[in-house]
């Protein structure tokens, strides 16, 4: 039996449905059977960032409304064997198209076969976001370093708190400008830390070459060279029970780095 | 022998107290006070106003009972009563002054979007978050940082306070008063264990905790000891 990890945010552009691809890509690399699901409806784009596109035939409404099995709609990642699919969102209907008690059992079905079930949460607090987090065991909520962000995401926490059937979040800080943190212009990753307290899963840069990959349908985590691609298989490890340090944000940066290092050690 | 008297008048050193016999009926004891009220009549000649205090010991009086027994009295004499005591109370009314009085505690972060309201004190061991609000009838004690918004004495209790461990409010309110936090951030200086409350002025002041010493003697409820 399978666990389901819900990728959220309450903000959208946070980075979503990257994070979602990178770290379904990383745990299919650690040799998991993985299944991510877009629940994105009628703004699908996962399939896109995993550029698998094309090969859509049928789509989640399609499995919830009983037109397809579900082993059908689910489209296989060929670059993984047999490790990686997609459950893609529809694009033609709107988030209502589901209910949050179709969703669960959906989720229900895909972990009898999968061993982590990675879902894409669309940004809102609303019936897109209730049907994502249904059948999740777990979730991850991804910010950034923006007050706007950092406040969405305390939102989406004590929303998750509530449903409380979701185990304690944890939490990714992305887009990263190491630059601006150290100048004291960004939040720092302490000071986020500190102020949602949930725990600290991960911390990725803002990279250009995430960018460069997405675009090209190629997740980030594929390419072993990338600080983001190795960020990112991090996050899958910690996921799966392994203690890894915080990757330092840049190696000529010692004072960041110590920083975070200070922070667990503390803690 | 005579019949045992439902309505007896006493002085005491708190002044004219009215005992009413909780064994009759209502009606019964109506009409005694009513009688016993007019006999009186010629043995006080003073004209002011005399405070007077009913006991009704183990009788229950619902409010329009009350408000009854209370004309009755005025109409009859120079007599206006301050209070009516009674022993009894109905169990909302004790759940209600309970819930009042009560200190409730919670270990939670209050996060952006929620709302937490308490009928009497509330002792938060946590923080508010910015969009976060907590809401009391009594006083407020948050043992974290306060970001969010504070709303103590909701029920017009305008000697209520608000304390944090860290005072970084996005809006304080007391009873009806309201202050909210400079739109420019100032100088970083730590505001920790400070507390808020209503001055002479009907503003609300921001200061040391240790000032709610002198100013809010009530907060005090340990009794005894040295």
């Amino acid at each position: 039996m399978g666990e389901a990890i819900v990728i959220t945010s309450g903000k959208g552009g946070v980075g979503k449905t990257t994070t979602s691809a990178n770290i379904g890509t990383a745990l299919a690399l650690q040799g998991k059977k993985v299944c991510l699901v877009d629940t994105d409806i009628g703004l699908r784009n996962l399939d896109v960032v995993m550029g698998l596109e094309n090969r859509i035939i049928y789509d989640l409404v399609d499995v919830v409304e009983g037109r397809c099995k579900i082993h059908q709609a689910l489209v296989k990642d060929k670059r993984f064997e047999d490790l990686l699919y997609l459950l893609p969102a529809a694009q033609t209907v709107d988030k209502s198209a589901v209910k949050p008690e179709q969703m669960h059992k959906l989720i229900n079905e895909l972990k009898q076969d999968y061993d982590y079930i990675i879902i894409d949460c669309p940004a809102g607090i609303e019936q897109g976001f209730q049907n994502a987090i249904a059948g999740a065991d777990r979730a991850i909520v991804v910010t950034t370093p923006e007050v706007s962000a950092v406040r969405d995401a305390d939102r989406i926490i004590g929303l998750l708190e509530k449903a409380n059937t979701i185990e304690s979040p944890k939490l990714v800080i992305n887009r990263i400008r190491n630059h601006m943190m150290k100048s004291g212009d960004m939040l720092d990753v302490d000071e986020i830390t500190a102020h949602l307290s949930i725990e600290l899963i991960g911390i990725v840069a803002d990279d250009e070459e995430v960018i460069k990959a997405s675009n090209h349908g190629e997740p980030i985590a594929l390419n072993p060279n990338s600080k983001a691609s190795i960020a990112y298989r991090n996050i899958a490890r910690r996921i799966l029970g392994e203690s890894i340090p915080l990757q330092p944000l840049e190696d000529t940066n010692k004072s960041v780095f110590g920083k975070i290092k200070k922070f667990f050690g503390v803690r | 022998m005579k019949k045992r008297q439902n309505v007896t008048i006493k002085g005491t050193k708190d002044g004219i107290v009215l005992h009413l016999d909780d064994s009759c009926s209502y009606e019964e004891l109506k009409k005694e006070l009513d009688e016993k009220l007019s006999a009186n009549q010629s043995t006080h000649t003073e004209r002011h106003l005399t405070p007077v205090k009913v006991d009704v010991g183990n009788r229950y009086l619902n409010d329009a009972q009350r408000e009854e027994i209370k004309n009755l009295i005025r109409q009859k004499k120079n007599l206006v009563v301050d209070d009516i005591e009674s022993y009894v109370v109905t169990r909302e009314e004790a759940d209600k002054l309970k819930a009042e009085n009560e200190v409730v505690t919670v270990a939670r972060i209050i996060r952006s979007g929620q709302v937490l309201e308490v009928p009497g004190d509330l002792l938060l061991i946590g923080d508010v978050n910015p969009g976060g609000t907590v809401i009391a009838g009594g006083n407020i004690f948050i043992m974290g940082s306060l970001k969010g918004i504070a709303h103590a004495g909701v029920f017009g209790n305008d000697q209520a306070v608000i304390t944090a461990s860290s005072m970084q409010p996005s809006q304080l309110r007391i009873h009806d008063c309201i202050n909210r936090a400079p739109d420019k951030a100032q100088n970083k200086e730590k505001r920790e264990m400070e507390c808020a409350y209503i001055d002479d002025n009907h503003q609300i002041i921001i200061d040391r905790l240790q000032v709610l010493i002198n100013l809010r003697p009530n907060l005090n409820r340990f009794e005894g000891g040295h």
